[in-house]
């Protein structure tokens, strides 16, 4: 910290104001007031409450629909992370080795970070439509009757397509930033000894790569249990017969559309717990980074 | 390059472009599909190769929107998602400039508390929040509005950390100097810290305007009025529209477009895009 900072007693306050109110007002409350009302039982209309305890919870972790929606954001999200990050180590890798066409082919690769989740979902849902989607025609000539409307499968298997490929970009990236950080002697060392790439892949570059590796598995796993909330709900809409119906998606139905009051805010509870969780992994670990 | 060898280095280029194919695949079937007319998208096999109606699809949609999907003018709801998305993105950069200018150059009491308090921001999503969150705007009237839309996502812990961090870099000479010359800390802080900031701003403002952008679960849950539906979320609507009417044309033109204004900063801000987003993901 600064040696000589001003003084003034109101000009802080006065800085820190907007950002601290936006926080109290839209944040903190809201989140202290899911706190409350997981523990409360209110009717639809909000006339009657009456306070249970830990009760919501126990019904939460008794309900097999929660359990299942656990499950199947669980499935997703490791789905979604290793397909992303296998693919996008490889291309990065290959963009790294590569001296001509380097820059051409990052330009080409790391713009779909700018398409919406939902917009992702979209664009797949189009080309694996049971009528006019050219992919679920080719999988049909190939004796595949892909129907996301109809089978669970399918309809997760496009999520995970659609959500993975938006998310190649970021990886890509991060892989790439982490090999160009690798010091080029140590490699170059290891090849005079006679290691060839694969043998200099599996016992240089990888076990270097890890903390990007690590960092890039929350990152990954915190876009799929969170920001894939519109993809989900522009394609499948947690369909068919909640086969897609991840955690975040839940909270909305049962909240928003059901208005069980309680109840999803347990869930929003329990989600937090997991953000928190998954923020403090992340953090301990940038700290570790730095010692690297 | 450590050594040369020629079948590895094609084995590279082919996955490569193998890679970018795959990347481009989806935006090509969505190009060609907003270029023909309805009736060739009953069923599949659709073109591949472009049509001869962009102009009229893109037209169409714009000023028109979609028939079975409420109607309302793609034009009006990417004015809807601009206003947003700078919002968002000036209010962020805004609010936690000042608020980390405070942090670091001042000595108040209960410094550190607000600055954890901004901390917990980051552990706090709008979904895992969606209802009381959803109550207090309601509450605030402000459904249905673009202070609505923006002002509950500005407040940002990861921009206050970086800039809070870059002041941290900045030499102390450089505030003695100002003090010297007689420069108050409003003085200070527009004449020296601003400029210096310059490229964190840029950078920031590539992420945050694509974060702006990309939103979804919160204009969904605060417009019902569709005068203020942005494009990304109103996109839900026509595909469920079009599983029922010929619309994919104009489905797929809205998606182009839905698209292009962050792609087209991804593109052209390419350097700031990748600072920025190393930087705030640390």
């Amino acid at each position: 910290m600064n040696s000589s900072p001003y003084r003034h007693r109101m000009l802080p306050w006065l800085l820190v104001l907007p950002q601290l109110a936006i926080t109290l007002v839209f944040f903190i409350w809201p989140a202290s007031q899911a706190l409350w009302q997981s523990m409360l039982r209110e009717d639809a209309w909000g006339l009657a409450q009456e306070f249970i305890g830990f009760e919501n919870f126990a019904d939460l972790f008794a309900d097999p629909l929660f359990l299942e929606s656990f499950r199947i954001t669980f499935v997703f999200s490791i789905a979604v992370a290793t397909i992303s990050m296998v693919l996008s180590l490889l291309l990065a890798i290959n963009a790294d080795r590569v001296v001509r066409g380097n820059s051409t082919y990052r330009t080409l690769l790391i713009w779909p970070y700018a398409v919406a989740p939902a917009l992702a979902g979209v664009l797949w849902f189009f080309m694996f439509n049971p009528t006019v989607g050219i992919l679920s025609w080719l999988l049909k000539g190939a004796g595949y009757d892909w129907n996301h409307h109809a089978s669970g499968t399918d309809a997760m298997l496009l999520v995970v397509m659609a959500a993975a490929w938006k998310q190649i970009s970021y990886n890509f990236l991060f892989f790439l930033a982490g090999l160009q950080a690798i010091p080029k002697s140590l490699i170059e060392a290891a090849a005079i000894d006679g290691a060839g790439p694969v043998r200099r892949f599996w016992s240089i570059i990888l076990p270097l790569l890890s903390p990007t590796t690590f960092f890039l598995l929350v990152v990954n796993v915190v876009y799929a249990f969170f920001d894939t909330f519109g993809l989900i709900h522009a394609t499948t809409e947690g369909g068919p017969a909640g086969a897609t119906q991840i955690l975040v998606y839940k909270v909305y139905s049962d909240g928003f559309v059901g208005l069980d009051l309680g109840g999803s805010a347990a869930q929003s509870v329990v989600l937090m717990t997991i953000v928190i969780a998954l923020t403090v992994i992340q953090f301990r670990y940038v700290e570790r980074k730095v010692a690297y | 390059m450590v050594e040369n060898r020629p079948i590895l280095n094609a084995i590279s280029h082919t996955l490569l472009v193998l890679g970018v194919a795959v990347t481009l695949l989806p935006i090509w079937i969505t190009f060609v599909a907003s270029t023909h007319a309805p009736e060739e998208l009953l069923r599949a096999p659709i073109p591949m190769w472009p049509g001869d109606r962009l102009w009229q699809n893109y037209a169409e949609v714009l000023s028109g929107g979609i028939t079975g999907a409420g109607g309302v003018p793609v034009g009006l709801m990417m004015l809807n998602s601009l206003v947003m998305a700078l919002s968002i993105a000036i209010g962020k950069i805004a609010i936690s400039i000042i608020a980390a200018f405070a942090i670091v150059y001042f000595r108040f009491p209960f410094r550190m508390g607000v600055f954890w308090l901004i901390f917990v921001t980051l552990m706090l999503p709008v979904e895992v929040r969606i209802l009381p969150t959803f109550k207090v705007v309601a509450d605030l009237d402000m459904l249905n509005s673009y202070a609505g839309l923006s002002i509950p996502l500005i407040a940002s812990a990861t921009a206050t950390f970086l800039f809070r961090q870059f002041f941290m870099t900045v030499p102390k000479e450089m505030v003695e100097a100002a003090r010297m010359d007689g420069a108050g800390p409003v003085r200070f802080f527009i004449d020296v810290l601003l400029p210096l900031s310059r490229t964190n701003i840029a950078a920031l403002f590539v992420i945050l305007f694509i974060f702006g952008w990309n939103q979804y679960l919160w204009p969904l849950l605060i417009t019902t009025d569709e005068s203020h539906y942005t494009v990304v979320m109103g996109i839900q609507r026509m595909v469920s529209a079009a599983e029922q009417l010929p619309v994919w044309h104009h489905v797929m033109a809205t998606a182009m477009l839905a698209m292009l204004p962050p792609a087209l900063i991804v593109i052209l801000m390419q350097r700031q895009f990748i600072k920025g987003l190393i930087e705030t993901e640390k």
